[in-house]
């Protein structure tokens, strides 16, 4: 299955990915052999198998519901490009 | 052409844990900025979650409260999305197997009862707030509210009409806080819903195209903003327009929805089963050990405040709108012999009316079951009228104390005596020779202006019953 130059600009929108037009073409490419890939893993036929959610044969493990956590903001902050009164600055985004 | 509304709800209740549904950070409300988001809110690398069980244990309650099937193993999934106030870049959710599936609720309207389907509740973790206040042209991201532990219970496309869905956002607001998994606090958005409206032709199978209505945290604003949505799809189609899947806002201020993206710009979510945890494991002991914990149901005891003590459908209602309500009702009884009638008059009427006057809730209440009780009891052996029961009512309101010692030291009892009110009786009489012949003339209308100048007279007083007799005696003596 080829990918078009809509899906792939698509698929790098959702990804926050920036997509320069020259890299399409290479990329067409390397998306249609993945895709060729996951076709090979469609043709298995699974019928009668239960879906797997995870590799492994385990429950989750649970934790009690207890506050373990102190205040750490000023550390954490000090990594943050941009604060002020306590929030993280980000560009503005508005839906 | 005659149009059938048709809306399904999806409700987000914060649940009332301590800590964070992946984390031990705290999720108490009002915090300053960021000092509850710890390095696994954060999305830190090298962290991991792991679940707390007291969200799975509302879960359980929830369901069971609601009938539903409650999944012996169901999967969290990774909901893909950017935005900033979502550090991972992906929420933890529930999508192909929900740790609740169907279930239903009941809702009453006019007096009739309707069963409204739930589709699933499903355990999720909340987003951070963004704060697009000026700070520079940039944004403010608090994430204290990140990993704040949901349950999303959708219900079935089975309401018709904005009043069913206040009724169904009533009534499910009614179960999570009266089973306690969540405060149902919706200034502070602890209960929010999502309105998915749309509409056909009355008699059509299939569905209309369907609107979101995103994030409306009122009762109020659920019907307004759904009574608006309904006329608006209406008007567009019977002029020859089309509705447009898309999500819409609502907008208090103008009372209008407003499309905030369409399917086209809709996200892809791109969910699957996150790596980082493993299926979650819900056996039989544990739903049996959750069911044993659970207190006797709204509905249920609804249903038995009719039976037991024969009440109406309402005033069981009223009695039953919150676990409070209900075990101050249930206290109150016994220091008024019980008379269910007479407790369910005063609390759904003096006491609800003042404690509505300051905002407080039944639990806060500036009048005791003991006090409130005290009163009733002077009611009912004929010491006080029930109008000089409000007066009382209001002096326990405002300065406390118990009633027996205020009606003796105020002066509150009735006067019954038969001498005093024909003292007062035979007094009007005097005053007003006039009245007295027209009653006796025929005119009984003159009757309650006798009744109105002896209430006056005994200072509000005088046994209503007692009074008639007397009057009525005297004013037909010749």
């Amino acid at each position: 299955m080829a990918l078009t130059d809509t899906d792939l600009k698509r698929l790098a929108r959702l990804a926050r990915l920036r997509l320069e037009e020259s890299e399409i073409t290479g990329l067409q490419g390397q998306f249609a052999g993945i895709l060729g890939l996951i076709d090979q893993l469609q043709a298995v036929d699974t019928r009668g198998i239960e879906p797997l959610s995870h590799a492994l044969d385990l429950g989750l493990r649970l934790r009690e519901d207890l506050v373990t956590e102190t205040d750490q903001r000023a550390r954490f902050q000090s990594v943050a490009p941009q604060v002020e009164e306590g929030l993280y600055l980000v560009p503005k985004v508005i839906e | 052409m005659d149009w059938e509304v048709v809306i399904g709800l999806e409700t987000h209740a914060q649940l009332a844990t301590h800590s964070k549904i992946f984390s031990g950070a705290a999720t108490a409300f009002g915090a300053a900025p960021n000092v509850q988001a710890c390095a696994v809110d954060l999305a830190l690398p090298g962290v991991l979650p792991v679940l707390n069980r007291s969200a799975v244990d509302c879960a359980i309650r929830f369901g069971l409260a609601t009938g539903a099937a409650i999944a012996s193993r169901s999967i969290f999934a990774r909901k893909n999305y950017f935005y900033p106030d979502l550090p991972k870049g992906y929420q933890i959710s529930q999508f192909e197997i929900p740790v609740v599936s169907g279930g239903t609720m009941s809702i009453e309207l006019e007096g009739k009862v309707k069963q409204v389907r739930l589709t699933r509740a499903h355990l999720e973790e909340d987003a951070g707030k963004s704060l697009h206040e000026d700070f520079h042209g940039l944004s403010g991201i608090d994430l204290n509210r990140a990993g704040t532990p949901l349950l999303e219970i959708v219900s079935e496309p089975d309401l018709r009409s904005a009043t069913e869905a206040v009724a169904y956002a009533r009534a499910l607001h009614r179960l999570v806080t009266w089973i306690g998994i969540c405060d149902g606090n919706m200034q502070e958005g602890s209960f929010r819903c999502d309105a998915n409206v749309s509409v056909r032709p009355r008699g059509q199978s299939e569905l209309g195209t369907r609107c979101e209505i995103k994030n409306l945290n009122s009762f109020r604003f659920l019907e307004k903003a759904i009574e608006y949505e309904i006329r608006r799809q209406i008007e567009l189609i019977e002029a020859g327009g089309v509705v447009v899947q898309e999500t819409r806002l609502y907008d208090p201020d103008r009372d209008e929805t407003r499309s905030m993206r369409s399917k086209e710009d809709a996200q892809d979510y791109r969910y699957f089963p996150d790596p980082d945890l493993l299926p979650l494991h819900i056996d039989a002991a544990w739903i049996g050990e959750v069911q044993a914990r659970m207190p006797e149901l709204p509905d249920a005891m609804q249903q038995r405040f009719i039976e037991q003590f024969g009440l109406s459908l309402y005033d069981a209602g009223v009695l039953t709108a919150s676990r409070s309500m209900a075990s101050y009702f249930l206290e109150l009884l016994p220091y008024a012999a019980n008379d269910a009638k007479l407790c369910a008059n005063w609390v759904s009427g003096e006491l609800s009316a003042a404690l509505h006057r300051e905002g407080l809730e039944i639990q806060d209440s500036r009048v005791s079951p003991r006090q409130l009780g005290g009163l009733l009891k002077r009611i009912q052996d004929g010491t006080i009228s029930g109008k000089m029961g409000k007066e009382l009512f209001d002096i326990l309101w405002r300065e406390g104390g118990e009633a027996d010692a205020l009606i003796e030291a105020r002066g509150l009892q009735q006067i019954s005596d038969v001498s005093s009110l024909e003292g007062i009786v035979e007094s009007l009489m005097a005053e007003y020779p006039a009245q007295v012949a027209e009653y006796r003339a025929g005119k009984e209308k003159v009757f309650g202006f006798f009744v109105g100048r002896a209430m006056k007279a005994s200072g509000g007083r005088a046994n209503p019953e007692q009074l008639n007799a007397v009057l009525k005696q005297r004013l037909k003596a010749e």
